[in-house]
């Protein structure tokens, strides 16, 4: 196998999964944590007041900045442990899809206000 | 004909940043998907597997740049708070649209969604960009980062048109207005 050539070796991956996984997982840990974070500052005074960051954005610079942080974190740890691996993705792509649903239904405002 | 340098911001936020990135995302699904269904690696040639990093770059950037003007420069003046007692609230948009329980929901819903959901868009499409860039063409050989890839590239894409239309709506109902008034053709007599 070339390493340099991928196209010379079809059906046989060049690389590993792991750095595509790490990528993966951690955009649904990053989309999740500022769902999870908008939910939280909507639901306590504390939690909302501390988020302040930048008063004219108001809460949503701090979640959004924490989000951010939490997401590039995850990456890079997940990037450092998984690089040269080959993991198992099938299940990491479920927990990654399931956690960007979820961020999706934890901001609509309907559901949020719901629970 | 004139504009104010907050529509101005505004037009750029959506118009430039936002749409192009809307029409960018269904080319770069048809794209992503062509590209790593094909069978034989020599389908692609190095040229399009070139174009097709450098766009997906273009639309990291487009996205980013949407949510930052977004949340650091028009939602300030979306949401800024009207002195007390004042009754003309057109420069107060938030405020404006909570006045009328006919128009309340593009804030309480469209707005409250908008603002988070918005940034699932960037964080979906720098991690495809991410996968394509470091994997190429050796992605037709790996089948379930390839779903992965296009359903995150597919939620970027719904994240971004949940954004853009409640942002159109939004701005229809309760536009952004004001500071300094930009000239662009003299005033007609």
């Amino acid at each position: 196998m070339n390493a340099s050539h991928p196209a010379a070796s079809p059906n046989v991956p060049a690389i590993t999964n792991g750095s595509g996984a790490a990528a993966i997982l951690s955009a649904g840990i990053g989309a999740f944590a500022l769902a999870v974070l908008a939910f939280a500052g909507d639901k306590s005074a504390t939690v909302k007041s501390i988020l302040v960051f930048y008063k004219p954005t108001g809460a949503l610079s701090g979640v959004t900045t924490t989000a951010i942080l939490i997401w590039l974190l995850a990456w890079g740890i997940l990037e450092l442990r998984w690089r040269a691996k080959t993991v198992a993705l099938g299940t990491l792509n479920i927990v990654a899809l399931t956690m960007l649903a979820l961020s999706f239904l934890l901001t609509f405002p309907p559901i949020a206000d719901r629970l | 004909m004139e504009i104010t340098v907050r529509s101005l911001w505004t037009m750029i936020h959506g118009m430039g940043f936002g749409a192009l990135y809307l029409l960018a995302c269904s080319g770069a699904l048809v794209e992503l998907y062509r590209f790593t269904i094909s069978p034989a690696p020599s389908a692609s040639t190095p040229g399009q597997e070139r174009f097709l990093k450098v766009y997906l770059i273009a639309m990291v950037i487009l996205a980013w740049a949407a949510v930052l003007t977004g949340t650091y420069l028009i939602y300030p003046w979306y949401r800024a708070a009207p002195p007390p007692g004042t009754v003309d609230l057109s420069m107060f948009p938030q405020h404006l649209l909570m006045s009328n329980s006919g128009t309340i929901g593009w804030h309480s819903l469209g707005m409250e969604w908008k603002e988070h959901v918005a940034w699932f868009a960037p964080i979906s499409i720098t991690m495809v960009a991410f996968v394509f860039i470091r994997y190429g063409r050796d992605l037709s050989n790996h089948r379930q980062l390839r779903a992965a890839v296009l359903c995150f590239a597919a939620a970027s894409f719904l994240a971004a048109g949940i954004a853009g239309l409640f942002g159109a709506m939004i701005n229809k109902y309760a536009p952004v207005q004001g500071g300094h008034t930009i000239q662009l053709s003299p005033r007609s007599n």
